[in-house]
Protein backbone atom coordinates (compact mmCIF):
# COMPACT_ATOMS: atom_id res chain seq x y z
CA UNK A 1 0.00 0.00 0.00
CA UNK A 2 2.64 2.19 -0.60
CA UNK A 3 3.74 5.13 2.19
CA UNK A 4 0.67 4.24 4.43
CA UNK A 5 1.71 0.46 4.15
CA UNK A 6 4.58 1.09 6.25
CA UNK A 7 1.91 3.39 8.74
CA UNK A 8 1.11 2.33 11.98
CA UNK A 9 -2.80 1.32 10.70
CA UNK A 10 -5.38 -0.66 12.22
CA UNK A 11 -7.87 -1.42 9.24
CA UNK A 12 -11.41 -0.72 10.41
CA UNK A 13 -13.36 -2.58 7.72
CA UNK A 14 -12.66 -6.03 5.80
CA UNK A 15 -11.18 -6.74 2.21
CA UNK A 16 -13.90 -6.82 -0.21
CA UNK A 17 -15.97 -3.54 1.68
CA UNK A 18 -17.59 -1.22 -1.10
CA UNK A 19 -16.49 2.38 -1.31
CA UNK A 20 -19.59 3.26 -0.71
CA UNK A 21 -19.80 1.12 2.97
CA UNK A 22 -17.07 2.91 3.86
CA UNK A 23 -17.99 6.63 3.22
CA UNK A 24 -21.30 4.80 5.15
CA UNK A 25 -19.26 3.78 8.39
CA UNK A 26 -17.10 6.37 8.55
CA UNK A 27 -20.30 9.00 8.62
CA UNK A 28 -22.45 6.64 11.24
CA UNK A 29 -19.86 5.87 13.64
CA UNK A 30 -17.97 9.02 14.24
CA UNK A 31 -19.37 12.70 15.43
CA UNK A 32 -16.79 14.42 13.31
CA UNK A 33 -16.37 13.83 9.78
CA UNK A 34 -14.85 16.01 7.30
CA UNK A 35 -15.11 15.38 2.90
CA UNK A 36 -12.72 15.81 0.62
CA UNK A 37 -12.33 15.53 -3.41
CA UNK A 38 -10.70 12.76 -5.32
CA UNK A 39 -6.93 13.72 -5.43
CA UNK A 40 -6.52 14.85 -1.43
CA UNK A 41 -3.34 14.03 -0.33
CA UNK A 42 -3.39 12.20 2.84
CA UNK A 43 -0.13 10.51 4.47
CA UNK A 44 0.83 11.91 1.14
CA UNK A 45 -0.62 9.94 -0.63
CA UNK A 46 -3.29 10.99 -3.55
CA UNK A 47 -6.73 9.46 -1.72
CA UNK A 48 -8.77 7.73 -4.60
CA UNK A 49 -12.59 7.76 -4.42
CA UNK A 50 -16.13 8.71 -5.54
CA UNK A 51 -16.76 12.24 -4.13
CA UNK A 52 -17.45 13.57 -1.77
CA UNK A 53 -14.94 10.99 0.28
CA UNK A 54 -15.85 11.27 4.31
CA UNK A 55 -13.22 11.50 6.54
CA UNK A 56 -13.79 10.33 9.95
CA UNK A 57 -11.85 11.61 13.03
CA UNK A 58 -11.64 9.69 16.24
CA UNK A 59 -10.59 10.85 19.75
CA UNK A 60 -9.57 14.14 18.34
CA UNK A 61 -6.06 12.85 16.87
CA UNK A 62 -6.83 9.28 14.54
CA UNK A 63 -8.36 10.18 11.26
CA UNK A 64 -10.45 7.52 9.42
CA UNK A 65 -10.37 7.51 5.81
CA UNK A 66 -10.62 4.67 2.60
CA UNK A 67 -7.98 3.47 0.72
CA UNK A 68 -8.44 2.21 -2.39
CA UNK A 69 -6.16 -0.81 -4.45
CA UNK A 70 -7.08 -2.11 -7.95
CA UNK A 71 -7.09 -5.54 -6.99
CA UNK A 72 -8.44 -5.81 -3.18
CA UNK A 73 -11.12 -2.93 -3.19
CA UNK A 74 -11.22 -0.04 -0.45
CA UNK A 75 -9.58 -0.58 3.19
CA UNK A 76 -11.16 1.80 6.05
CA UNK A 77 -8.41 2.87 7.54
CA UNK A 78 -7.64 4.22 10.83
CA UNK A 79 -4.50 6.34 11.78
CA UNK A 80 -3.16 8.27 14.46
CA UNK A 81 -1.32 11.08 13.80
CA UNK A 82 -2.53 14.38 15.52
CA UNK A 83 -0.92 17.01 13.17
CA UNK A 84 -2.99 15.20 10.07
CA UNK A 85 -5.99 15.62 11.81
CA UNK A 86 -5.49 19.27 12.58
CA UNK A 87 -4.45 19.41 8.57
CA UNK A 88 -7.96 17.69 7.59
CA UNK A 89 -9.44 20.36 10.22
CA UNK A 90 -8.17 23.21 8.10
CA UNK A 91 -8.10 21.73 4.49
CA UNK A 92 -11.53 20.00 4.29
CA UNK A 93 -15.42 20.91 4.27
CA UNK A 94 -18.02 20.14 6.74
CA UNK A 95 -20.74 19.43 4.07
CA UNK A 96 -20.64 16.91 1.52
CA UNK B 1 -17.09 17.96 -22.59
CA UNK B 2 -16.06 20.17 -25.13
CA UNK B 3 -13.61 20.22 -28.37
CA UNK B 4 -13.28 16.22 -27.96
CA UNK B 5 -11.44 15.50 -31.16
CA UNK B 6 -12.56 12.21 -33.25
CA UNK B 7 -9.29 10.54 -32.83
CA UNK B 8 -7.86 11.56 -29.67
CA UNK B 9 -4.93 13.14 -29.71
CA UNK B 10 -3.62 11.43 -26.25
CA UNK B 11 -5.32 8.67 -24.82
CA UNK B 12 -4.87 7.52 -21.37
CA UNK B 13 -6.45 3.84 -20.61
CA UNK B 14 -7.00 2.67 -16.80
CA UNK B 15 -6.84 -1.08 -16.55
CA UNK B 16 -8.01 -2.23 -12.88
CA UNK B 17 -7.16 -5.54 -11.24
CA UNK B 18 -6.41 -8.23 -14.13
CA UNK B 19 -8.24 -11.35 -12.69
CA UNK B 20 -10.91 -11.23 -15.46
CA UNK B 21 -9.14 -12.22 -19.08
CA UNK B 22 -11.18 -10.34 -21.41
CA UNK B 23 -9.23 -6.93 -19.82
CA UNK B 24 -6.04 -8.01 -21.58
CA UNK B 25 -7.73 -8.49 -25.07
CA UNK B 26 -9.80 -5.78 -24.83
CA UNK B 27 -7.06 -3.20 -23.58
CA UNK B 28 -4.90 -4.71 -26.20
CA UNK B 29 -8.03 -4.28 -28.88
CA UNK B 30 -8.16 -0.67 -27.64
CA UNK B 31 -4.50 0.43 -27.32
CA UNK B 32 -4.40 -0.60 -30.73
CA UNK B 33 -7.25 0.96 -32.65
CA UNK B 34 -5.98 4.06 -31.18
CA UNK B 35 -2.73 3.48 -32.03
CA UNK B 36 -3.66 2.86 -35.11
CA UNK B 37 -5.41 5.78 -35.73
CA UNK B 38 -2.48 8.43 -34.40
CA UNK B 39 -3.51 8.48 -30.80
CA UNK B 40 -0.92 8.71 -27.95
CA UNK B 41 -1.80 5.90 -25.70
CA UNK B 42 -0.43 5.51 -22.21
CA UNK B 43 -1.75 2.26 -20.07
CA UNK B 44 -1.71 2.96 -16.07
CA UNK B 45 -2.08 0.24 -13.88
CA UNK B 46 -0.92 -2.27 -10.86
CA UNK B 47 2.40 -3.96 -11.96
CA UNK B 48 1.12 -6.86 -12.49
CA UNK B 49 -1.28 -5.86 -15.26
CA UNK B 50 1.22 -4.11 -16.96
CA UNK B 51 3.92 -7.33 -16.83
CA UNK B 52 1.20 -8.90 -17.98
CA UNK B 53 0.80 -6.55 -21.16
CA UNK B 54 4.56 -5.85 -21.25
CA UNK B 55 4.82 -10.26 -21.27
CA UNK B 56 2.53 -10.87 -23.83
CA UNK B 57 3.87 -7.80 -26.38
CA UNK B 58 7.33 -7.66 -26.14
CA UNK B 59 8.04 -6.14 -29.53
CA UNK B 60 5.47 -3.76 -28.27
CA UNK B 61 3.28 -3.69 -31.21
CA UNK B 62 -0.11 -3.11 -29.27
CA UNK B 63 1.15 -1.01 -26.58
CA UNK B 64 4.27 1.70 -26.13
CA UNK B 65 4.20 3.82 -22.74
CA UNK B 66 2.54 2.57 -19.59
CA UNK B 67 2.72 3.60 -15.82
CA UNK B 68 1.98 2.58 -12.94
CA UNK B 69 -1.42 3.77 -11.91
CA UNK B 70 -0.42 5.90 -8.32
CA UNK B 71 2.36 7.59 -10.34
CA UNK B 72 -0.44 8.03 -13.10
CA UNK B 73 -2.56 9.30 -10.50
CA UNK B 74 -0.12 11.97 -8.87
CA UNK B 75 0.77 13.70 -11.86
CA UNK B 76 -2.91 14.11 -13.19
CA UNK B 77 -3.53 15.59 -9.47
CA UNK B 78 -0.18 17.78 -9.89
CA UNK B 79 -1.68 18.65 -13.85
CA UNK B 80 1.47 17.17 -14.87
CA UNK B 81 -0.42 14.86 -17.05
CA UNK B 82 -3.46 15.42 -19.22
CA UNK B 83 -5.27 13.34 -22.07
CA UNK B 84 -8.61 14.19 -24.63
CA UNK B 85 -9.86 10.43 -23.65
CA UNK B 86 -9.54 8.71 -20.64
CA UNK B 87 -10.95 4.81 -20.63
CA UNK B 88 -11.38 2.94 -17.65
CA UNK B 89 -11.65 -0.76 -17.74
CA UNK B 90 -13.60 -1.69 -14.64
CA UNK B 91 -15.16 -4.91 -13.53
CA UNK B 92 -14.50 -4.22 -9.12
CA UNK B 93 -15.92 -1.57 -7.17
CA UNK B 94 -12.48 -0.55 -7.14
CA UNK B 95 -12.09 0.48 -10.29
CA UNK B 96 -15.47 2.21 -10.35
CA UNK B 97 -13.42 4.56 -7.74
CA UNK B 98 -10.68 5.40 -9.89
CA UNK B 99 -12.85 6.06 -12.72
CA UNK B 100 -14.70 8.71 -10.61
CA UNK B 101 -11.28 10.13 -9.28
CA UNK B 102 -10.58 10.32 -13.39
CA UNK B 103 -13.78 12.24 -13.84
CA UNK B 104 -13.54 14.32 -11.03
CA UNK B 105 -9.77 15.30 -12.31
CA UNK B 106 -10.57 15.38 -15.89
CA UNK B 107 -13.77 17.16 -16.06
CA UNK B 108 -13.57 18.46 -19.23
CA UNK B 109 -12.51 15.26 -21.02
CA UNK B 110 -13.75 12.22 -22.90
CA UNK B 111 -14.72 9.51 -20.53
CA UNK B 112 -15.47 6.25 -21.40
CA UNK B 113 -16.21 3.42 -18.33
CA UNK B 114 -16.08 -0.53 -19.76
CA UNK B 115 -17.80 -2.21 -17.03
CA UNK B 116 -17.54 -6.10 -16.84
CA UNK B 117 -17.22 -8.74 -14.99
CA UNK B 118 -19.74 -11.90 -14.00
CA UNK B 119 -22.10 -9.37 -12.85
CA UNK B 120 -21.64 -5.69 -14.05
CA UNK B 121 -25.51 -4.55 -13.47
CA UNK B 122 -24.58 -3.54 -9.54
CA UNK B 123 -21.41 -1.77 -10.88
CA UNK B 124 -22.68 0.39 -13.76
CA UNK B 125 -25.60 1.42 -10.89
CA UNK B 126 -22.76 3.00 -8.46
CA UNK B 127 -21.66 5.38 -11.47
CA UNK B 128 -23.44 8.80 -10.81
CA UNK B 129 -21.01 10.98 -12.43
CA UNK B 130 -21.37 11.63 -16.26
CA UNK B 131 -19.37 9.24 -18.59
CA UNK B 132 -19.80 7.42 -21.37
CA UNK B 133 -20.47 3.27 -19.97
CA UNK B 134 -19.77 0.44 -22.63
CA UNK B 135 -21.33 -2.84 -20.44
CA UNK B 136 -21.39 -6.16 -20.73
CA UNK B 137 -20.96 -9.52 -19.01
CA UNK B 138 -17.78 -10.39 -19.76
CA UNK B 139 -15.34 -12.89 -18.44
CA UNK B 140 -13.28 -14.73 -20.60
CA UNK B 141 -15.00 -14.20 -23.60
CA UNK B 142 -13.91 -10.80 -25.27
CA UNK B 143 -16.19 -10.63 -28.39
CA UNK B 144 -19.58 -9.22 -27.79
CA UNK B 145 -17.77 -6.68 -25.62
CA UNK B 146 -15.48 -5.66 -28.24
CA UNK B 147 -18.85 -5.38 -30.41
CA UNK B 148 -20.03 -2.78 -28.12
CA UNK B 149 -16.33 -0.88 -27.88
CA UNK B 150 -16.14 -0.56 -31.85
CA UNK B 151 -19.96 0.82 -31.93
CA UNK B 152 -18.95 3.54 -29.52
CA UNK B 153 -16.04 4.76 -30.96
CA UNK B 154 -16.92 4.42 -34.35
CA UNK B 155 -14.55 1.28 -35.40
CA UNK B 156 -17.70 -0.62 -36.37
CA UNK B 157 -16.19 -1.70 -39.65
CA UNK B 158 -12.43 -2.46 -38.40
CA UNK B 159 -11.67 -5.77 -38.64
CA UNK B 160 -8.91 -5.59 -35.82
Amino acid sequence: MGCIENLKYEMILPLGASFKECREYAEKNFTEVWYVDPGYKLFDEYIIGLPPIALGIDEGKKIIFPYTKPCHGTYLLRIEDADEVERVRKTARKKK
Amino acid sequence: MTDIPVTPKKALIVLGCPEAPAQQALAFHVAHNLKTRGSEVLIAGNPSVLNLLKVSDPENHYITNTMVLEKCIAEVVEKKRDCDLCVVFAHNDAAIAYAATMRYLLPERRLVVIVFGKDPGPLEAEINFPCEKIVDKAVHNPMQLKRKINEVFGWAVSRT
